[in-house]
């Protein structure tokens, strides 16, 4: 913490050295950079594609603990029926194949002072920049008679592990005709705010095609949510009588939960379920913890123009972990910040001046086959926070065509075609 | 600590000077290069386009007299300069 953040001299190889044994501060030479990067989602792997491919003198590293990465976005749809969980799953051999060392294992630590990254294997990485893109946490002590364990038998299915989703779907399908589908949705701020009802949207979606007395009621922690007005008209028109949304006010606050009775306790009431499906309220993922640039709120406070971390020099954090204002957590926004968060290393690394950028999110979701509504926005850095761009942005028309849902639902697939493959492929 | 590491730069600027405008990142986000998605896609590829092309589709977006589902609500986001610096960059690609 000690480094000024730009030397605007480079110094030579030999003189870099010498400067080092005399002052108390990192000097420069001039060679082969590298970048670590921890996370392969949407957020580390565009990043590291990125930087492949604009900058290939930089080494890449991208540290991942999966083989197989399951996309989150559009995963509601193997619920509904309306995609196959392998359409979501992605390895990391192309990425190899373009020149990234991709490495199989957990990062565990972080020494800021050395550069350094520590692996659950035991081996060590050095770095000259650190990117961290670890995703979500959960905060597996918020709700009683919830943790870790329990998610076992009550899926949160709100990761890239694939396990969650087959699970919950495996739950869905054994379930009898007119049980209880009961979800447990968080605060913000959370991964894709939409998103817990799109699920909702989908799990209704399969109730409706196969278990019609089936009903789903919602327990949230939030007294409104994400494109709320499109998603209630097109549950009452799709799925009448199907979905109870319960927000805190009306006793949607989750007390306490017992998986073996199956029963959920709020505020207010009690209720009895078939199965569940518990999104805990989250933190930036835990690596970030280690590498100390988590702050209080659990999330990770960086500048909006070079994505460094406020908290620890020479470490940049993407993805659903940073926190920036208006910044949003959506797979769309991560890769966007990838990419950026590439460029402005580029340009630090070569010792020029970031450059003050523009990020968009784009967001769909799914409410049922050939129906889809998106949420959409553009941001840029005002006083260091993402500050929405007014007048752009914005939700799907209430009134719009079923043509123009049917159009949304291409463009949904179309999105992830593009995305997964520019990542992945 | 009285011994700090060398942190290494790059010799010269050449990948820097050729990066794309931002706004590129969130546009690959969904259009893809030729070729880079098989199939059908209902997104075109804007690499290779020519340049008063992109910025025409654009500007008839952010006006709305272009119809769309979403490309009204990200056009409104970029100004004159921003969309002409995208368009410049995208014809010079192949």
């Amino acid at each position: 913490m000690t480094a000024p953040r730009n030397r605007r001299q480079v110094l030579g190889g030999v003189a870099g050295t010498a400067a080092a044994l005399l002052w108390p501060r990192p000097a420069i030479t001039q060679g082969t950079p590298r970048v670590v990067i921890v996370g392969g989602g949407f957020g580390g792997a565009s990043c590291a594609r990125a930087l492949r491919e604009i900058e290939p003198r930089i080494v890449v590293t991208l540290v991942e603990a999966r083989r197989v990465y399951t996309a989150p976005p559009l995963s509601n749809g193997v619920l509904g029926g309306l995609r196959e969980l392998s359409q979501q799953q992605f390895t990391y051999d192309k990425i190899t194949a373009a020149g990234i060392e991709v490495v199989n294992a957990a990062a565990t630590a972080v020494n800021a002072q050395n550069r350094s990254v520590s692996l659950s294997t035991g081996d060590k990485l050095s770095y000259d920049k650190l990117v961290l893109a670890p995703g979500i946490d959960f905060r597996w002590d918020a709700i009683g008679g919830y943790s870790e364990k329990v998610s076992a038998q009550l899926p949160h299915a709100w990761t890239s592990d694939g396990m969650q989703i087959a699970l919950l779907q495996n739950q869905l399908q054994a379930m009898e005709d007119g049980g209880v589908v009961a979800m447990v949705v968080p605060v913000n701020p959370a991964r894709c705010p939409p998103g817990p009802y799109e699920r909702a949207s989908m799990i209704a979606h399969y109730l409706k095609t196969n278990k019609p007395n089936a009903k789903l009621v919602i327990l949230d922690n939030k007294d409104t949510f994400s494109m709320q007005q499109l998603f209630e008209a097109a549950w009452k028109t799709l799925y009448p009588g199907m979905i109870e949304w319960v927000s805190p006010s009306a006793g949607g606050n989750v007390a306490s939960i017992d998986a073996a009775k199956k029963t959920i306790e709020t505020d207010f009431d009690k209720y009895k379920f078939s199965v569940a499906n518990v999104i805990p309220p989250q933190i930036a993922g835990r690596i970030t913890v280690a590498a100390s640039v988590a702050d209080r709120t659990g999330w990770c406070p960086i500048d909006p123009i070079t994505f460094e971390s406020l908290l620890q020099k020479n470490i940049h954090v993407i993805g659903d972990a940073a926190i920036a204002g208006a910044l949003p957590k959506s797979a769309f926004a991560a890769s966007v910040a990838g990419k950026l968060c590439a460029a402005a290393l580029v340009r630090i690394l070569a010792d020029q001046p970031p450059v003050t950028p523009k990020l968009v999110s784009n967001c769909y979701s799914l409410v049922a086959p050939n129906y889809a509504i998106s949420i959409a926005g553009v941001y840029q850095p005002v006083d260091g926070q993402y500050v929405e761009v007014e007048g752009a942005g914005g939700v799907s028309p209430l009134d719009a065509t079923l043509q123009f849902r049917a159009e949304e639902a291409k463009f949904a697939d179309a999105w992830f075609r593009t995305n997964t493959a520019a990542i992945f492929g | 600590m009285l011994l700090a590491l060398s942190l290494v730069m790059l010799p010269g600027a050449a990948g820097a000077a050729t990066l794309a405008p931002s706004g590129v990142a969130a546009c690959s986000n969904c259009h893809p290069k030729a070729g880079e998605v098989g199939g059908d896609t209902a997104l075109p590829p804007l690499t290779g386009r020519r340049a008063s092309d992109i910025v025409s589709a654009m500007t008839a977006f952010r006006n709305g007299k272009r119809q769309a589902t979403v490309m009204g609500r990200i056009a409104k986001g970029f100004s004159d300069s921003e969309i002409a610096a995208i368009a410049a960059w995208y014809a010079a690609q192949r």
